[in-house]
């Protein structure tokens, strides 16, 4: 009995030693290893997309690996200045930066195309966490209407380049900071007032009219089942055909016929469903809880203000992904480009978010001993 | 600095709980918003799993129909008279093939197609699905056929696709009976949807459209098959699901003799006319022929407008069936006038009349002429046929009057559909005050009553019409059903459920009410007569039948096509074609036991009347009639399935 304590004490020692958070690694382990069994059936039994995709997974995990060794002082000391050359990017990103698919993402740096909306998924956090823990918790109203203003800056730009999900989820990464500070349940109140009192505002001035058709499409995908309402429909029929016990791996019909467009990317939850059925999804949101409930675990045992509020915003975002793309794929929500995050084919917001993840180790991992 | 300073007296273990709350909320939030995301897709995949479940099939199953094949016709003695042939066209598959201009060139030059065709497919080709078949040739000759199979391995992605299509072998000679299949267009497409037919015919291409192809229609379709395939999102067949094969349509075995067609068709040679021959037995057709006929062929392909034209503006009317269009009947009718005489008490066998070559009316002057001019002198019933009087008819209706002779002759079916199994049959007429009141809002003319006697004024019939009233004189009243139908096939599963097997059921005809006379020898007397009027020296049919083997009884007629002026002379000469007169005859034989009864109708005869234009060509055909008799002495070496050497060749050749 007392060796197999000191035999657990001694792993753990080797986990810590290694910065990595061995719980949290297993549940983005288990994860990458269902998506890529669903991509390999999404991809059309294409084994470069497998390979591909491998290659990824394994880079992304080396970027979560060395920035865990990175202890999370650091970010504080460089929060300030990392934010403001975010800021002057993704301007630079509005007035020469590289188009594809409609929109203005890409910075070409000469020797690499450079995303910077993708860092900003990381950097707004770090700089809202900094700025609110300067001060004591909870925040002050004026602290909140600062940080509510630095978050306000990158989201509108990214949103103009446009990219809606990118802007959504670094908007909630900064609100979640705010809310986990301890922004009064007024204030939250009559923000969610003002925001509705909004929305017309940005119906009719703001929004592309791409987007408004997206929010028109989701409401009812029937009126036109076979342009906009297309995607929606077909994914509806997918999940719906699984039924409890799926049709079976590489056996749905909607996606291997290729009736489901952008199955091994945004759509690949349809896939999943369609071959997995109930049972799989329970299994899947089961995986994603697992994580998102190790990450507020971290967070709240985080030693300072900092890394608990920085923690809870990466966990809360990651699962902002989550909910965002389960519920677009699903018809809950109007179509917005979130991949299913670790599940969906693509490589640059994989990377960002195992950078995330190696934040929460870093986090949990280098601690200090206070007296 | 000095918010360093309030950093260092800020409360940790407050934060630490106001912190702890706040991410428990967060907490909180999460499983809400995942219990929402599970119950939506609860809802998807378990409540409404039916309806998307229905959904997917329905994107990824299709349902293509396949063609039955349809029924094949024999003729009586299973000489196959419809079939149904390949006909081979060339298609490709253009993601198979490499180079599809350089390979449209290469087998343009090898098959000898035009450039402007080879030109149509490739514009057409780019608006169609890469991976379906399209059609660079609709019809390949044997010839091209040869060419393209030895040369097929140059090709890869070409192809021969073989379909089946409706091929007469007779062609002309079934035409005007068998009808013919022809596309189906949009009246058809109409007329199906009514019937809800119109799943059944999903993969059909042709639909008979005339004749029996028309008429059994029903039968000879068969049932359409169904081939379940999944297809993905561009339509592209995957795989087979499931196949129910079609089921071929019943073939049909007629009555028709096609060497009695043939024969028919000879006897008739360059001249206008219809022959229709039945067994009076059981009312089954053996020929019926209509002259000039045409190649009911060109119309299964679709015919070409300038062939239609051709077709249409032939002065000779190729299109008419003239075996089911009215004549007037003339003097063939003179039997059931006789008949009714009898049968009314107005004449005996012995009454006399004396024909001085013309009949007056009381009060009127015109004069009904006989066709001898000077008269028959004292005629009794049997000279009146043998002779075939005028006089004595005009006499005798005159007496009977328009109204008992109508009522009686539509017994026989005059005026009246036979019931024959083509849709093309029109109704004669047969005329009465009621009829004429109607047609033309006039009274009746006692005068009409005189040329009703001999079967002219308004009086039509058609030489199937002829047949069949001659079919129950000679059953002596009863009446049976003509038709061309006489058996039909069915492929059944056997026993053990393990092969299809024919099976060949005979149709049954019902039996109209018969005609019952008081006096059942005058059946005899009238028969008599027209025995007479082929065995007598002298008689009218006699020298037609001259040393026949076989002992026939029956009547001529000379049907008046114009109107002659009184006191006009009538020469046949002189007269325009179209107003010379027209050539009846009606026949059957053997006088004792009838087997074959004849009715034959030739148009605007150059010299001399139904003895010597009619008669000769029903002579003919029961020479053939007979004669096959002599050489296969009992029915049953008639049947197909005994007796191959009655296999006969085509006319013409196939192809």
């Amino acid at each position: 009995m007392r060796s197999t304590g000191q035999d657990q004490e001694k792993l753990r020692s080797i986990w810590q030693r290694l910065h990595i958070d061995a719980w949290l690694l297993s549940g983005l382990l288990a994860l990458m290893v269902l998506g890529l069994f669903v991509l390999y059936s999404a991809g059309g039994q294409e084994v470069a997309i497998l390979y591909r995709q491998g290659v990824r997974l394994g880079i992304s995990l080396l970027v979560m690996f060395f920035v865990a060794q990175i202890p999370p002082t650091v970010y504080q000391k460089w929060a300030v200045p990392v934010f403001i050359l975010g800021l002057l990017m993704l301007v630079a990103v509005l007035a020469f930066g590289h188009v594809g698919k409609g929109a203005q993402r890409w910075l070409d740096l000469g020797f690499m195309m450079f995303q910077p909306s993708e860092v900003m998924k990381l950097v707004v956090p770090i700089m809202i966490a900094w700025y609110i823990s300067q001060d004591r918790l909870p925040a002050k109203l004026k602290d909140i209407v600062i940080a509510f203003i630095l978050v306000l800056l990158p989201t509108l730009l990214i949103a103009k380049q446009p990219d809606l999900g990118t802007s959504l989820l670094i908007a909630s990464s900064g609100i979640f900071v705010i809310f986990l500070a301890g922004a009064s349940w007024k204030l939250i109140g009559s923000c969610v007032g003002l925001a509705s009192a909004f929305a017309p505002i940005l119906w009719m001035f703001l929004m592309k009219d791409y987007q408004k058709q997206r929010v028109l499409t989701f409401l009812n995908p029937e009126q036109d089942p076979l342009g906009s309402g297309y995607h929606i429909i077909q994914s509806k029929i997918a999940i719906g055909s699984g039924g409890i016990d799926g049709k079976g791996w590489l056996q749905g019909t909607q996606s291997q016929l290729e009736f489901l467009p952008e199955r091994h990317t945004d759509f690949i939850f349809a896939v999943f469903s369609e071959e997995f059925g109930l049972i799989g999804v329970a299994l899947l949101l089961s995986v994603y809880l697992l994580i998102v409930m190790r990450g507020l675990w971290i967070a709240v045992n985080a030693q300072q203000a900092f890394t608990k509020l920085l923690a809870g915003s990466i966990t809360l975002t990651f699962f902002v992904y989550v909910f965002v793309n389960i519920g677009m794929v699903s018809g809950l929500l109007p179509v917005v480009g979130v991949p299913l995050p670790l599940v969906s084919y693509g490589g640059t917001s994989m990377v960002t978010l195992m950078a995330g993840f190696g934040m929460l180790m870093a986090i949990s991992t280098h601690r200090r001993f206070i007296a | 600095m000095g918010q360093r300073k309030r950093v260092a007296i800020r409360n940790h273990s407050a934060e630490a709980n106001l912190f702890a709350r706040r991410t428990f909320i967060a907490f909180f939030g999460v499983l809400v918003m995942l219990l929402l995301l599970f119950s939506n897709i609860f809802d998807l995949e378990v409540t409404s799993y039916e309806k998307y479940q229905t959904r997917s099939n329905k994107n990824r199953i299709k349902v293509l129909p396949v063609e039955p094949n349809r029924g094949l016709i024999y003729d009586r003695n299973g000489v196959l008279l419809a079939e149904n042939r390949p006909i081979y066209s060339l298609e490709m598959i253009p993601e198979d093939v490499k180079n599809l201009e350089q390979t449209v060139k290469e087998l343009g030059e090898l098959l000898e197609i035009s450039a402007e065709k080879q030109a149509n497919f490739l514009k057409n080709i780019k608006r169609k699905r890469r991976f379906k078949p399209a059609e660079l040739h609709p019809r390949l000759s044997d010839h091209q056929v040869a060419l393209f199979s030895v040369n097929q391995h140059k090709f890869p992605g070409v192809f021969i696709d073989a379909r089946l299509k409706r091929y007469y072998p007779f062609a002309d000679l079934t035409t005007h009976t068998l009808g013919y299949v022809a596309r189906i267009n949009q009246r058809d497409e109409i007329k199906l949807a009514e019937q809800g037919l119109k799943d059944n015919y999903a993969a059909t291409h042709n639909i008979g459209k005339l004749g029996l192809e028309k008429y059994y229609e029903q039968q000879l379709h068969g049932k359409v098959g169904h081939q379940e395939v999944e297809i993905n999102n561009q339509g592209r067949i995957v795989r087979t699901l499931a196949y129910t094969p079609p089921e071929s349509g019943k073939d049909l075995t007629l009555t028709l003799d096609i060497e009695l067609q043939m024969i028919a068709k000879r006897a008739l040679s360059t001249k206008r006319g219809a022959i229709v021959a039945l067994d009076p037995r059981d009312g089954s057709i053996l020929a019926m022929y209509s002259n000039p006929s045409y190649d009911g062929n060109l119309f299964v392909h679709g015919i070409s407008s300038k062939n239609y034209k051709k077709l249409l503006e032939n002065r000779q009317l190729p299109l008419v069936n003239r075996t089911l269009q009215g004549y007037p009947p003339a003097s063939t009718v003179k039997p059931f006038i006789a008949l009714l005489g009898l049968e009314e008490k107005v004449i005996t066998p012995d009454t006399r009349i004396w024909d001085p070559g013309w009949y007056q009316l009381e009060n009127v002057e015109k004069k009904y002429r006989d066709w001898k001019k000077w008269g028959h002198g004292w005629v009794d019933l049997t000279k009146s046929m043998e002779q075939s009087c005028n006089v004595y008819y005009y006499d005798l209706a005159k007496k009977l009057g328009i109204t008992k002779i109508s009522n009686m002759m539509e017994k026989f079916g005059f005026g009246d559909y036979t019931g024959v199994d083509l849709h093309e049959e029109s109704r004669g007429i047969m005329p009465s005050t009621q009829w004429k009141r109607a047609r033309y809002n006039q009274p009746w003319y006692g005068g009409e009553t005189l040329s009703i006697g001999i079967g002219q004024s308004y009086w039509t019939a058609t030489p199937l019409q002829l047949s069949q009233a001659l079919s129950v004189m000679v059953n002596k009243g009863n009446i049976k059903v003509p038709h061309l139908l006489k058996s039909i096939s069915e492929k059944v599963m056997d026993e053990a459920g393990e092969n299809l097997v024919s099976v060949n059921t005979d149709v049954i005809y019902d039996e109209k009410p018969p005609i019952e006379l008081k006096q059942r020898k005058n059946w005899d007397l009238v028969l008599d007569g027209m025995h007479n009027t082929v065995q007598k020296l002298g008689a009218t049919a006699h020298n037609a039948f001259k040393g026949a083997q076989y002992d026939a009884a029956g009547k001529t007629g000379s049907a008046q096509v114009a109107n002659i002026k009184q006191d006009e002379k009538y020469d046949a000469k002189t007269t325009q074609e179209s107003k010379r007169d027209n050539a009846m005859f009606v026949a059957f034989a053997p006088y004792e036991k009838p087997e074959i009864v004849i009715a034959v109708a030739i148009e605007n005869v150059a010299i001399g009347g139904g003895a010597t234009n009619a008669a000769p060509v029903a002579r003919q055909v029961m020479d053939q009639y007979f004669g096959k008799r002599v050489i296969t002495s009992h029915d049953k070496s008639r049947h197909p399935h005994h007796d191959k050497q009655y296999r006969v060749k085509p006319l013409k050749k196939a192809g």
